[in-house]
């Protein structure tokens, strides 16, 4: 038995600073056995990995590899050793194509020969059952296509032990089924595979053993079949938690939001939004699915009137004027002034909406300093504001005064959103609000959205996880470059329906272009 | 016309060694605006090795030494302000857009005392640079125009072309150009990035250094009496004007030589029309970066990481 185990971690830990990001952390994974990491945002579950990866160094412990004790001090040791790690934010050069970004970094024996390169490229997505052009620029690719170049990566520099974090984050659910059924393949060949994840049921599905961790510390291990979704839950969060979000039925629905026939076209002159038609109704979350980059993002902005319309209509019923207008004509501030407001959580958080480098009471006062009357900044209102949303949500900081970069992903999001909602919309706009949240963080913005709804706020959620969506909102629109592809009832639909209709456009357009 | 076109090959290929250098520091990410300055220093470097050398030699001296020494002086001149520059910016973190402007400035001030220092000797040490290749004679118009120039012009082709190899068929100059476009990746992938931030940058300012030594020696037949930042800034914008494309900047320097010296093969017009002539370069090359980035192409872009810092552990 004991020589069957591809990698071994003892006692390690690491701190940031004070911050005890990983503590007396142990692992055990075998040669073609799959183990999940499971863990909160914040748990230390990717500074574990990167400790294997060879990108920190641990403070203590020790990592022994097929039995020897190694000391892994750069990604270079990590591929000596066998482990290849496919990050969360791709690391690939785009203007690179798939083998010379395969290869990038490789010594290898020989003349620099990408043609034979590219041949090693399509052997090994062969075997494995992947899709790829090897000569493909990467800025031409999907993302699905991105992860593909990544584990070929790894499995062309010869790992055996693949770390994946958070590899189905992007994927719709068919790619991600193709995607599990190529990590059972390489599960077959003997490879060992650790994936780090929080979603729940694909820990159940695919992996052997679960490793969960919390707030940096190691819970346990325990076997995929002797467990269920809520013990694991538990010992995640450390305490039971309900997974249920508590949807209502929609109340005195009226419709607040209008859209007919809207087309945009980018600076690129490409058409980002095709002939979009839908109702925003009050008291009603609306979700919105589709994969990445299909037009979500230009539709909200173009509601907030952040984005140039070529055709089309946006209509505004104002509950308290009992008038009818046309956002299209309207200046951002305007708009929002209306009370329709948009939160939009880039990739980055922090993006669009939030300026790092300013405080969190500056950050409020961002949205309203045009209501200053006298000369100097008035820091008053800004400052109850602020914490007003460190209580009610939970932000931990350390007080109202530091940068909005030094708090962590979920906290910049919740005074994100808190800022949004406090101003009393009449339409909330809510893009990724839950991205890379935690489970507890995430719930705490179901909940508000469900208040919003409540309170007869016309909500607009964007998600990226279909069974949230299905869970909350009311109906879901589903989006496929650029045109929507359906809207169907909440209640009434699955997981696989809408993964169809998102996919569903993409595959047409595909064929008239070819 | 002969005239002309001759004039603008050898100005260009002074530019060429200077869009080269730059090239090869940017394809690294360093936007190093102390190029003007770097080809000051890498002059007077030159210059003044060669004054030593003609001074000592007299009447013996050789003339492959003559050449040799302060090619040798100028690449060590320039390679140092090279690795003065990555020691700041990479090891200390200074910024590169202020670290570039501050070398410019010493680099200027070095070269105006070297000026004064040692005078216009550098007449004698002209000629040999100035040298035909042997068959020029022979072979008419033709000759005139391809051969009849002095060593450092061939060396500049020679280098252009070799430097678009490097970077585009071998091993090196892929994880060069990784480093630039993203320099996480490339230290994810294994690649020592300040290690290849600090070779680009020395090397990239070595060859830019022999920008200055060609246009002293051989443009002006070394009658160096005023600075030649000026051309500095032209290389810079020449990087630009050929998309970061070595190969491409043969054809560009030419071209960018043309522009600049054109009013004076133009009869009849006053000093100040003159100088509105000499800003033709920049104008082509703000023509062709409004062009590039209007199109998007993404093979006509800068190295995305140009001009950031890269630190590991910063997150």
């Amino acid at each position: 038995m004991t020589n069957n185990v591809a990698i071994e971690l003892k006692n390690i830990s690491k701190s940031f600073g004070g911050n005890m990001a990983n503590k007396n952390v142990n692992l055990i994974v075998n040669r073609g056995e799959i183990l999940s990491i499971l863990g909160e945002n914040g748990s230390g579950k990717t500074t574990l990995m990167n400790m294997i990866a060879g990108i920190y160094f641990p403070d203590e412990g020790e990592i022994f590899i097929n039995g020897q004790e190694v000391s892994i001090r750069s990604p270079k040791d990590a591929f000596k050793y066998g482990i290849g790690m496919i990050h969360q934010h791709f690391k690939l050069i785009d203007v690179f194509s798939a083998t010379e970004n395969i290869i990038l970094g490789l010594k290898e024996k020989g003349r620099y020969n990408l043609k034979a390169a590219s041949m090693r490229v399509k052997e090994i997505s062969d075997k494995y059952g992947f899709d790829i052009d090897p000569m493909k620029k990467i800025h031409e690719m999907s993302v699905s296509e991105k992860q593909t170049v990544e584990i070929i990566k790894v499995l062309y520099r010869g790992a055996d032990i693949l770390i994946l974090d958070e590899p189905t984050a992007v994927l719709t659910p068919q790619e991600t089924q193709k995607l599990f059924a190529v990590i059972r393949k390489m599960k077959e060949d003997g490879k060992s595979i650790i994936i780090i994840t929080h979603k729940l049921h694909e820990v159940l599905s695919l992996s052997d053993k679960v490793a969960v961790l919390r707030k940096g510390e190691y819970v346990g291990t325990v076997e995929t079949a002797n467990t269920n979704e809520a013990e694991l839950t538990e010992m995640m969060v450390g305490k039971k938690i309900s997974l249920n979000i508590e949807r209502s039925e929609p109340q005195s629905c009226e419709d607040r939001l209008v859209v007919k026939g809207l087309n945009c076209i980018n600076r690129e002159g490409k058409k980002v939004l095709n002939d979009i038609s839908f109702v925003a109704r009050s008291g009603e979350i609306l979700g919105i699915a589709g994969i990445a980059g299909s037009g979500q993002r230009e539709l909200l902005e173009a509601i907030a009137g952040l984005q140039h319309i070529n055709d089309g209509e946006i209509l505004y019923n104002n509950p308290k004027t009992n008038t009818c207008d046309n956002l299209r004509d309207k200046t951002p501030l305007q708009i929002r002034d209306l009370g329709v407001r948009l939160s939009f959580v880039p990739e980055d958080r922090l993006g669009m909406g939030l300026v790092a480098n300013m405080d969190i009471v500056e950050n409020m006062m961002l949205r309203s300093y045009h209501k200053g009357k006298s000369l100097f900044l008035e820091r008053k209102a800004p400052k109850d504001l602020a914490l007003h949303i460190i209580e009610d949500l939970e932000v931990v900081t350390p007080n109202e005064n530091t940068p909005v970069r030094r708090l962590s992903g979920g906290n910049i999001q919740k005074i994100l959103v808190g800022r949004e909602i406090a101003s009393a919309p009449t339409v909330l706009m809510a893009a990724y609000p839950v991205r890379g949240l935690d489970i507890g963080a995430s719930y705490t913005i179901y909940n508000l959205l469900n208040s919003q709804k409540k309170k007869g706020v016309a909500v607009i959620f964007v998600g990226e996880d279909l069974d949230v969506l299905i869970e909350l909102c009311d109906r879901i629109l589903v989006i496929g470059s650029g045109s929507i592809t359906g809207i169907v009832d909440a209640r009434n639909t699955t997981k696989e329906e809408i993964g169809l209709l998102m996919t569903k456009t993409v595959s047409n357009d595909e064929k008239e272009g070819e | 016309m002969l005239a002309f076109l001759i004039s603008a090959i050898r100005l260009g290929m002074t530019f060429l060694f200077g869009s080269t250098g730059e090239t090869i520091t940017e394809k690294s990410g360093h936007l190093n605006l102390g190029i003007p300055g770097v080809m000051c220093v890498g002059a007077s470097c030159g210059c003044y090795a060669e004054y030593l050398y003609l001074s000592e030699a007299r009447m013996n001296a050789s003339p492959i030494l003559a050449i040799l020494i302060p090619i040798l002086a100028t690449l060590a001149g320039g390679a140092l302000m090279g690795l003065i520059f990555s020691f700041l910016t990479v090891t200390l973190r200074t910024n590169q857009n202020v670290t570039g402007l501050a070398l410019t400035t010493f680099g200027v001030g070095v070269s105006d005392y070297m000026i004064t220092k040692t005078g216009p000797i550098y007449s004698k040490g002209s000629r040999y640079f100035t040298t035909p290749l042997p068959f020029a004679d022979d072979l008419g118009v033709i000759g005139d125009i391809f051969f009849s120039h002095g060593i450092l012009i061939y060396l500049a082709i020679i280098i252009a072309l070799l430097t678009s190899f490097v970077l585009n068929r071998t091993r090196i100059g892929l994880n060069l150009r990784s480093v630039g476009e993203d320099p996480a990746t490339a230290d994810a992938a294994g690649i020592n990035v300040s290690l290849y931030r600090y070779s680009a940058t020395c090397i990239g300012s070595a060859i830019a250094g022999l920008s200055g030594l060609s246009f002293i020696m051989d443009y002006l037949n070394g009658n160096w009496e005023y600075c030649i930042d000026a051309i500095g800034w032209l290389c810079i914008a020449l990087v630009i004007f050929t998309v970061w494309k070595p190969n491409l900047a043969i054809i560009g320097s030419i071209l960018f030589g043309a522009l600049y010296i054109v009013s004076s093969y133009i009869t009849g017009i006053s000093f100040a029309t003159k100088e509105l002539f000499e800003m033709l370069p920049y104008i082509v090359t703000i023509i062709v970066l409004v062009f590039t980035s209007a199109r998007d192409s993404k093979n006509s872009q800068p190295p995305k990481s140009l001009g950031l810092p890269y630190f590991r552990e910063e997150r």
